[in-house]
């Protein structure tokens, strides 16, 4: 098995008495978009700093590429891309400008230069608008941009902060569908934070869940959905009360049990058999008109893993 | 040296060399000021470097200077691009030498283009048929030095009080209010030298003890910001 891109030891980093992440032990494979989830303040953020060798941990110590973030931060800014929070576009500069300043940066030769930012914003449908100021784009296009950047230097190694944070689904979904095509034709890692689960859902082979600075589980998106419970159930009907809710939420094989418009939604943990719940359910007075199972989202395994630690 | 190249590139194309007209007003301006205006309404008189004349000199640029670095370093933080930048390969020291050595050079020349236009506007408009230039010429040599040194102070200065604010309005304001500390303290330092002894330099004498004071105060504001301008500092602000 080949060498992990990123390897995470027992990393920690406090900002005074607040741990923003707590002794994270984390490996990335190569050569997948690996998501890094978690709610706004997870320390998310902080990770990526900490990865790019912005900040020194407190505890703990990370290899990046094979380089020791502490010692040689120099080197995997040299060999990584990033997008971080904010695009940190110069909006008064043209987008071609913007992009030769990161070539330059990245000791690229002029010709090369000019050849990767042609194939770059004709690929992303930015050509025509190369040199305009960036300033005058919509939010979408410089979004784009910004991922672009991140990957102007061939890279094997980008880091993309919540990059479509704020978007309308549209756009969104647009600026995924863009990303995911660079990135297969790149051949290139991505370590993705999002609190986004249906972007992480579509991009990302491997994900992380992280909450107030703690790993609460890692694997792929499948594996994840098996371990948490993995199957739902939609039960349709009348007379739904607040006590058979309570009773269902007693019972082992349920996960989670809620009421939505006479809808009652269900999570089970592992493959639970639904017989005996719907036999509770008639018992009580309730009548069931259906009974729908399906597979859960990330979403749900998310939500399972907020409340489990919660509790 | 090339991140350093890189770095002048980028500050000339988003700061100086912008594609909008707004961005010529204030160079027009000060030069316009400093090479039509002054030197057409003084004559020959221009060329003889009066110490209301050196003055000017060195509030133009020194002008220009805290107007300009407060939106390169607390401006980059407040749009959030020097945060991107950070995380690139690029040194630090890179991004600050770049930084001030634009500023200083675009503040600088406008200086140097004015006293050259002023020159030959004076020689052209109000000479009398030979060429004459600027004199005494140490007097000159020494206003171009000081001048030097202000812009330097100036934007040291402006740097440690930009990574201190948290917008470029702050910052510019703090760096005003410094300026007239700077001003009438320095009034005050030479009203506490002794009389006989200021009484007793040369015009020339009186400028080069000025330019050892803001050269010992240049080298101390520059090593200053060399110290305070990292990654790790910057990021956690």
């Amino acid at each position: 098995m080949s060498e992990p891109i990123i390897h995470i030891e027992h990393l920690s980093r406090s900002f005074g008495t607040v741990k923003a992440l707590d002794d994270l032990s984390l490996e990335v494979p190569a050569g997948v978009v690996f998501g890094f989830l978690g709610p706004n303040g997870a320390g998310k953020t902080t990770t990526i700093h900490l990865l790019l060798g912005l900040l020194s941990p407190t505890q703990g110590q990370a290899r990046v590429l094979g380089f020791d973030t502490c010692t040689q931060a120099a080197a995997i800014r040299a060999h990584s891309g990033a997008l971080l929070e904010f695009a940190g576009l110069y909006e008064r500069m043209s987008g071609e400008d913007n992009l030769d300043l990161y070539g330059r940066i990245y000791q690229m030769p002029a010709p090369a230069r000019q050849a990767r930012i042609k194939e770059l914003l004709t690929h992303l449908d930015l050509w025509e608008r190369r040199r305009d100021q960036v300033g005058t784009w919509s939010r979408g296009m410089k979004q784009k941009l910004a991922v672009a950047r991140a990957l102007f230097h061939h890279p094997s190694l980008i880091f993309l902060d919540e990059p479509t944070a704020g978007f309308d689904p549209i756009a969104a979904a647009s600026l995924r569908n863009d990303l995911a095509s660079l990135v297969a034709r790149e051949g290139v890692t991505v370590f993705l934070t999002t609190h986004n689960l249906t972007e992480a859902e579509k991009l990302c082979a491997q994900v992380a869940v992280i909450r107030q600075g703690k790993l609460m589980t890692v694997g792929a998106p499948d594996e994840l959905r098996a371990r948490t419970g993995g199957q739902e159930a939609e039960i349709v009907g009348r007379g739904f009360t607040e006590q058979m809710l309570a009773s269902l939420r007693e019972r082992p094989e349920v996960a989670h049990a809620d009421l939505h418009n006479s809808h009652l939604l269900i999570q089970l943990r592992g493959e639970s058999e639904m017989g005996p719940l719907v036999r509770l359910l008639v018992l009580a007075g309730a009548e069931v008109e259906e009974v729908r199972r399906g597979k859960a989202s990330l979403e749900d395994v998310f939500l399972t893993l907020m409340e489990e630690e919660s509790t | 040296m090339s991140d350093l190249l890189t770095m002048m590139w980028k500050e000339s194309k988003d700061l100086l060399f912008q594609r909008r007209w707004s961005a010529w007003i204030l160079p027009v301006l000060l030069v316009g000021i400093l090479g039509v205006y002054l030197p057409l309404q003084a004559g020959l008189q221009w060329l003889e470097l009066s110490p209301i004349e050196i003055i000017v000199i060195l509030w133009i640029p020194f002008f220009v200077i805290i107007t300009f670095i407060g939106d390169a370093i607390a401006g980059e933080r407040e749009r959030h691009t020097l945060e991107t930048l950070l995380a690139s390969r690029i040194s630090d020291r890179a991004i600050l030498l770049g930084k001030l050595i634009v500023t200083v050079g675009y503040a600088w020349g406008m200086a140097l283009v004015g006293l050259l236009l002023g020159l030959v506007l004076v020689n052209l408009f109000r000479g009398h048929g030979n060429w004459a230039f600027y004199h005494p010429f140490d007097v000159f040599l020494e206003a171009l030095a000081l001048s030097l040194l202000c812009c330097v102070l100036g934007a040291s200065a402006g740097v440690l009080i930009s990574l201190r604010s948290a917008t470029v309005r702050q910052a510019q304001l703090i760096l005003s209010v410094g300026t007239l500390v700077l001003i009438f303290g320095g009034i005050l330092a030479l009203q506490a030298l002794p009389a006989n002894f200021v009484s007793s330099l040369s015009y020339s004498q009186f400028l080069l003890l000025m330019i050892a004071a803001i050269a010992v105060l240049d080298a101390i504001l520059l090593g200053l910001s060399l110290v305070s301008f990292q990654r790790s500092r910057l990021i956690l602000s």
